[in-house]
């Protein structure tokens, strides 16, 4: 590497990692910004509408052909700017409705949003990383500022609990992960994703390699809450401000599994994983789906269902196959949307309890009728998550079955299918709640009596999302916009 | 008269009224939106009858076709392609005439949140056409799924009093055949994709027929294809939310249920589960046959034995559609036509005794039988269209029911496949729908008034007169003149058959019998 050119080069690269940079440095001005004007209005407001126009910015770039930067630090092109799209999307989504909800519930703090900017320049970084060190400096980045995300309640009870348990968590698969680098390392003597793969061609598998491997997939298998590594999503869910929730529900997982498809695809291309993750894969789908079921408090649910739609994306993944990567990004977008509406909805509806937040299904009865705007949408996300069809949940669902029966694992579509039979159940007594069952007379909450009137700009947050899951599913000719990002089968490519 | 993209109107003509509906406010206006058009649809509907042509060959492609070949990404060949032939042609028909009689037939029914009830039900309407439309199965299966969303809903909000029970348990049997399909149609399209489509996975139906299916997985597609059939038909015993969901569904609901919903069943064995898995469907014959005929004696029994008017034309629907059944696993040209004519005739009649039970119920608020007798005196014009739907409804040679079993049981006999014991059997089902119904009638309408309220029930009105003339009028139409209906779907019959019979000859026949 020559260094006399690095400050030229790294100038030039800068371009191509615009959303980064401009994230980056908003999220610095933020801290200043609330350091002089307290809690200003304006902040989720502007926040939002540069992470909207850099959204929109990099879908100009979804042809953009392939490449790195910053010495093959980073990927660019058409995968990464779809990512990024998606991450940048959900995290605007998600700003537009915490400024209301958090003014709300009195937690209306500028470092929110700094702290919201400052874990999707981690997410950016995650999600385009070609070297193990930056997915490694992104995952991280983006994770403490999620921790602190997570405790952001900190008078509630759950608040403190989601943090420490996230926290603790999540240093314990930081353990992993680096542990999981260090042997590969070892094992291939670079951290470059395509130059492990072009190390491991043609030699014999060794297991430091194996264990390196592994325990890199653990760690990620956290950050995407699979199961057996789920067991934190609940609780850190429950405990965070709901529109919080549905950021880190949606933009981290897409960051986490983006990175995970760069690695499969880049770096461990031959599919010695695809029976691995395709049991995970299974395991994830029932046992999210059967849990789900039980749950009273809608956010846990919403939890449990998030972990099953982890395992929905694994299956695409354990088809190991450019078309299964294609899907699964295009699912990632759908479940993004789809979550981040369902989350909206919920958050919106905390708004009307007097005492404290409820988040109880019972607590909803009838809800649909008083606020048929938010029975509505949520008709909407629900159905899209149970995946009919014509809304974009169906068409996600295809995207990640279809590569993996013509991968021949059908068992495993199967298995998925009957998990999400079993999901119909909750996710329709969420409208069984809202639309079918009488509104208790006793009204605690005051639904009927306080007719607040939803935000106009959560309401359009939540209408678009609806719109976008509508067209979507009615038009699944846009799965052609992943279709192509991944050049050839999963094969070792020259660095 | 020609009108461009004629099928696609039909379908989603409905579709806009619900989309209208939304925007208004009164009650009036919503009601009279969704009769509108519905009665435009079926209107459109009649320019689609008048515009096939019986004499044109539906083998290579269906008439009146629409397609967008770029609805998927050209990487699969995954299409909007909608089109008419016998076979779709008079289950469209049945759909659109149904459309505005439901609507009628709510008019007074549905007490609150019209708006959404006429905009479900005009997107229900929508689903149900676009399934007899569909020439590509993914397509299919997006409709056939996009009716269970309304379903749900108009079972669950303006139904019955265990409303939510029926609706959970509809969607959920329903799902998970439907799911189950999901799984054998991905892995259909990428086979046959790659035997006859240059490795392009494809879910066009004209491919797909051509494409023969290795012996070692025909049975496990068969049954994932039937078991989402079969669960919708419903074929004993999955049939155990049918019950539920019509007894508890309004009216309309109901009406929409037996009428049309059920055909989508028996339309997928027909259309997809022979011809797409020959050498399986013809292994799993007499099982198939079995269970039919199983439904057709136990679903009578059964009838025979409720007090409640709405459930026991609730079990007829699993005994009459036994016959659909057994007509199709029959594999004789008879059968098979006779199948098809008795989707048409029992959505008729069945539809007419589910409204007037509503009409009954509107009136009295009862469904029971021993509520009611001898109300023949009191409601004249309700009893005879009760009775005359009844007859139809029983086989009564010169109604419409006569003819469909009549054809089915002929090729039955004739039938290799369905022993002969079996059909006999299957008779004694006419004969016991004969002695449920009529007992039915005998209770509710003859002998003396016990019930004082009784003696003052209001007649039909001229609404609900209209709505019934046209389903009765039907009755006597296909009863005495079927020829016209038969000779639209014969060519159908007669290609799948033909198709059938040529895949089981490439395979030879020792492999299976």
């Amino acid at each position: 590497m020559d260094l006399s050119t690095a400050y030229s080069t790294i100038l030039a690269d800068i371009g191509a990692s615009t959303s980064l940079v401009v994230v980056t440095i908003l999220g610095l001005g933020l801290v200043l910004w609330d350091a002089f004007k307290p809690r200003h209005s304006a902040i989720p407001w502007v926040t939002a509408a540069v992470l909207l126009l850099l959204a929109i910015f990099e879908l100009t770039k979804l042809s953009e052909p392939d490449g790195t930067v910053f010495y093959g630090m980073i990927r660019t092109g058409s995968l990464a700017a779809f990512v990024r799209f998606v991450v940048l999307l959900s995290t605007a989504l998600s700003v537009v409705l915490s400024a209301t909800y958090l003014e709300r519930i009195k937690l209306n703090l500028g470092e929110v949003y700094s702290l919201m900017l400052f874990a999707t320049a981690g997410m950016l970084v995650l999600a385009t990383a070609n070297n193990l060190v930056t997915v490694f400096v992104g995952l991280e980045t983006m994770s403490i500022c999620l921790y602190v995300l997570a405790g952001l309640m900190r008078t509630d009870s759950g608040g403190p609990e989601s943090a420490i348990k996230y926290f603790i968590l999540g240093a314990f698969s930081t353990g992993f992960f680096l542990y999981g680098i260090a042997l590969l390392y070892g094992a291939t003597g670079t951290m470059y994703l395509d130059q492990i793969a072009a190390a491991l061609s043609g030699t014999e598998r060794t297991t430091m390699f194996w264990s390196g491997a592994g325990l890199l997939l653990v760690g990620f298998l956290f950050k995407i809450s699979a199961v057996p590594f789920h067991m934190w999503t609940p609780d850190v869910y429950q405990g965070t401000p709901t529109t919080l929730t549905g950021y880190m529900a949606t933009a981290s997982k897409t960051a986490a599994f983006a990175s995970l498809i760069l690695v499969l695809y880049y770096a461990l291309p031959d599919q010695n994983w695809s029976q691995a993750i395709a049991l995970i894969a299974a395991v994830t789908m029932v046992l999210g789906n059967l849990v789900a079921l039980a749950q009273d408090n809608v956010k846990r649910m919403l939890a449990f269902s998030s972990v099953a739609h982890a395992g929905y994306v694994l299956v695409a993944l354990a088809a190991g196959t450019t078309d299964g990567y294609s899907g699964a990004l295009y699912y990632l977008l759908v479940y993004s949307i789809m979550n981040i509406g369902a989350f909206g909805v919920i958050a919106l509806l905390e708004w009307d309890d007097a005492g404290g937040r409820k988040q109880t299904l019972d607590s909803l009865a009838g809800v649909g009728y008083k606020r048929p705007l938010l029975g509505v949408t949520m008709g909407f996300f629900m159905f899209s998550l149970t995946g009919f069809p014509p809304l974009g949940g169906f068409i996600g669902k295809y995207a990640v079955f279809a590569p993996a029966i013509s991968a021949g694992l059908t068992w495993l579509v199967v298995v998925g299918v009957l998990a999400s039979a079993v999901s119909a159940y909750y996710y329709l007594r969420v409208l069984y709640v809202f639309w079918m069952k009488p509104a208790q007379e006793d009204d605690v909450h005051g639904l009927g009596t306080s007719r607040f009137s939803v935000p106009t700009s959560a309401a359009a947050v939540l209408v678009v999302c609806a719109v976008l899951l509508l067209v979507l599913g009615v038009y699944p000719g846009l799965l052609d916009v992943t279709t192509n990002f991944l050049p050839g089968q999963g094969v070792a490519l020259a660095p | 008269m020609t009108i461009p993209n004629i099928t696609s109107v039909v379908i989603f003509l409905p579709l806009v009224g619900a989309l209208l509906t939304l925007l208004l406010r009164s009650a009036n206006a919503i009601r009279m939106t969704a009769l509108v058009t519905t009665v435009l649809t079926f209107l459109a509907s009649i320019v689609l009858y008048v515009g096939f042509d019986p004499a044109v060959d539906t083998r290579a492609t269906p008439q009146l076709v629409d397609m967008f070949a770029t609805w998927f990404p050209e990487s699969v060949d995954v299409k909007y392609f909608v089109g008419i032939d016998g076979l779709s042609l008079l289950l469209v028909m049945l759909t659109t005439l149904l459309g505005p009689i439901v609507v009628l037939s709510s008019w007074t029914y549905i007490k609150h949140s019209f708006k959404g009830y006429y905009a479900l039900l005009l997107v229900l309407q929508t689903g149900v056409t676009g399934v007899f439309c569909s020439f590509d199965v993914i397509l299919f299966y997006v409709f056939f799924e996009l009716t269970l969303i309304p379903m749900y809903f108009i079972i669950g909000i303006w139904g019955g009093e265990n409303r939510v029970y029926a609706a959970v348990k509809f969607v959920l049997y329903t799902l998970v055949g439907s799911l189950l399909l999901l799984v054998a149609i991905l892995y259909l399209g990428f086979a046959a994709g790659e035997a006859v489509n240059g490795g392009v996975f494809t879910t066009d139906w004209y491919k797909l027929i051509e494409y023969n299916v290795p012996l070692g997985v025909q049975s496990w597609l068969f049954l994932f294809f039937a078991l989402a059939f079969a669960i919708k038909v419903p074929l004993f015993p999955l049939h155990t939310w049918l019950p539920d969901a019509h007894v508890q569904a309004p009216t309309g609901g109901s009406v929409i249920l037996a009428g049309v919903l059920l055909k989508m069943g028996t339309y997928g064995l027909v259309r997809f589960c022979l011809p797409f898995f020959p050498d399986a469907s013809l292994k799993y014959a007499p099982v198939f046959a079995l269970l039919a005929v199983i439904g057709i004696v136990y679903g009578a029994l059964v009838s025979r034995a409720q007090s409640d008017a709405k459930s026991l034309i609730a079990y007829s629907s699993v005994s009459h559609l036994g016959f659909v059944v057994l007509g199709i696993f029959a594999f004789t040209a008879e059968a098979m036509q006779g199948a098809v004519i008795q989707m048409i005739n029992h959505g008729i009649s069945t539809g007419a005794l589910f409204l007037i039970v509503g009409m009954m119920y509107e009136r009295r608020h009862t469904r029971l039988m021993s509520d009611y007798g001898g109300i023949a005196k009191s409601v004249p014009v309700l009893a005879f269209f009760m009775v005359f739907s009844v007859l139809a409804s029983a086989g009564l040679p010169g109604l419409n029911g006569f003819v469909g079993e009549f054809l089915i049981l002929i090729g039955a006999f004739k039938s290799t496949v369905v022993s002969n014991w079996l059909v006999v059997f299957a008779t004694t089902g006419v004969i016991l729908a004969a002695v449920y119904l009529l007992w039915m009638l005998y209770r509710v309408f003859f002998g003396p008034i016990v019930h004082e309220e009784n003696r003052h029930m209001a007649d039909l009105n001229p609404r609900e007169v209209t709505l019934l003339i046209p389903l009765a009028v039907l009755m006597v139409v296909l009863g005495f003149y079927p020829r016209p209906f038969l000779d639209k779907t014969a060519p159908v019959t007669d290609h799948i058959l033909e198709v059938v019979n040529s895949k089981l000859a490439d395979v030879g026949p020792s492999d299976v019998r």
